[in-house]
């Protein structure tokens, strides 16, 4: 059996491109000059590792991490859960999935949103957890609200939930949004519009399942995240000491 | 007609937003909800080598700062070995080799404590000079950057670096070179990252 290696390239015609004109920010926030690529070295392949000594186990609920004793936060119960696999369809197990959103009135727990939908009381709005030994993680939340941008001046976000996921390698880091389907906010979004193809789009789309939702409690949506695959080495000169 | 391959494709990166803080550093966002938030400690007290802060600010194409932006560093032990399983070597107890900070929301300074990376072996045998490896994420950017910070007291280590040789415009080489100084006997390196436009910084495929 030969050694995990490299990375397979990023797809770049896959992600968003940096300028994308009509998500206005990203035009003073594009470099101009065109990526250098580089060959992955030990700097690429090895990444940070957690263990759940970094996490406690109800950071992954978000109906009950920021709630008062004996309250919880107003909105539509959800379940967001799935499996975070590579490009080759394995698991990739023990990895850190980060969550943050908005609350069900669209507003953010931040300083900086002034959004005149309120605060809720008992939602903080973030969760983290470690996908298990088959890559697979879920979160307990509320769905989270749409919300307006001052972008094109009548933009609203879909409804999402930002992801930050790690893998086992810096070149697999990842952050995206989670939709959820049939939202009719997701086809004028400039910014997921940043993506051009429409099949990667649906990438981001969470399914309704029935079968994960727990009846008379919490509905469920199921989300899978595809990080980077590696290749074995084959014919290559391996890293030192691989 | 040919065999199908397969192979998933890749999630799509999305922007992390302004309000990144809320997931990966809520205290900065204004509440108070882990018991510990990660990323605040690369090195750990036990870490061997020479203590350093690594500090900039992130400038847009207009020439101002921005002040919304995550970074993530990634760098080995002052031995050069890294804080994972598949790299051969061991790290002190409590180094990580990671970290994750946030721009000033009033200045958009960023910055740092953490001990000189040592000089890592690359690819075919030929040595990297010391760097750390740097992800940036922000609004407007819509997959996270990658670039590299080298120390401009390593000359030598530089000129033969295997991956500040492949960048072929050697004026562009010296925007991922951090310049040292001294503060209050603390080493301090300076690394401004230019996200567009003239002196703009060598951001990476990796």
């Amino acid at each position: 059996m030969s050694t995990p290696g490299e990375f397979y390239q990023r797809d770049r015609l896959w992600h968003p491109p940096a300028f994308a004109k009509d998500y206005k920010t990203s035009v003073t926030r594009s470099p101009q000059y065109a990526l250098i690529s580089l060959q992955n070295s030990a700097s690429e392949i090895t990444g940070p590792t957690f263990g759940h000594r970094d996490i406690d186990p109800i950071d992954n609920d978000l109906i009950s991490n920021y709630a008062k004793a004996g309250e919880s936060p107003i909105g539509e119960r959800i379940i967001v859960h799935g499996r975070v696999l590579d490009e080759n369809g394995r698991p990739v197990p023990n990895t850190l999935v980060e969550v943050w959103q908005a609350n069900a009135g669209g507003r953010y727990r931040h300083k900086k949103d002034t959004y005149l939908a309120p605060i809720d009381p008992n939602f903080g709005g973030c969760g983290r957890t470690l996908t298990d030994e088959n890559g697979y993680y879920y979160f307990r939340t509320v769905k989270p609200g749409a919300y307006p941008w001052r972008n094109w001046v009548n933009d609203w976000r879909p409804a999402h939930i930002h992801v930050s996921v790690f893998g086992s390698g810096f070149a697999q880091r990842l952050i995206t949004q989670m939709y959820f389907e049939g939202d009719p906010l997701i086809d004028t979004c400039p910014i997921v519009n940043t993506i051009p193809d429409k099949a990667a789009i649906g990438q981001l789309i969470a399914a309704l399942d029935r079968n994960a939702t727990i009846p008379l409690d919490t509905i469920a949506y199921k989300f899978d995240i595809v990080l980077r695959g590696r290749r074995s080495t084959l014919f290559e000169n391996r890293l030192e000491g691989n | 007609m040919t065999q199908k391959l397969d192979y998933l494709k890749e999630s799509p990166s999305q922007t992390a937003g302004p309000y990144v803080h809320i997931g990966l550093a809520p205290g900065a966002a204004g509440f108070d909800i882990y018991r510990q938030e990660l990323g605040w400690d690369i090195a750990g007290p036990n870490a061997k080598g020479e203590r350093i802060r690594v500090e900039g600010i992130v400038i847009d194409g207009t020439g101002s700062p921005i002040k919304d932006v995550l970074l993530e560093a990634w760098q080995a032990n002052s031995e050069g070995v890294y804080a994972h399983p598949e790299h051969p070597g061991e790290v002190e107890e409590g180094f990580r080799g990671w970290g994750r900070v946030i721009t000033d929301f009033a200045t958009g300074e960023w910055g740092f404590d953490t001990v000189k990376p040592g000089a890592v072996m690359g690819r075919n045998g030929h040595m990297m000079a010391p760097h750390i490896n740097l992800w940036i994420v922000a609004r407007g950017i819509n997959v996270g950057l990658n670039t590299r910070i080298y120390f401009d007291d390593e000359t030598e280590a530089n000129a033969s670096d295997p991956v500040l040789n492949i960048i072929e415009w050697e004026r562009r080489r010296a925007t991922l070179i951090a310049k040292r100084t001294e503060r209050d006997g603390e080493i301090v390196y300076r690394f401004d990252v230019k996200m567009q436009g003239e002196d703009e910084t060598v951001f990476f495929d990796i």
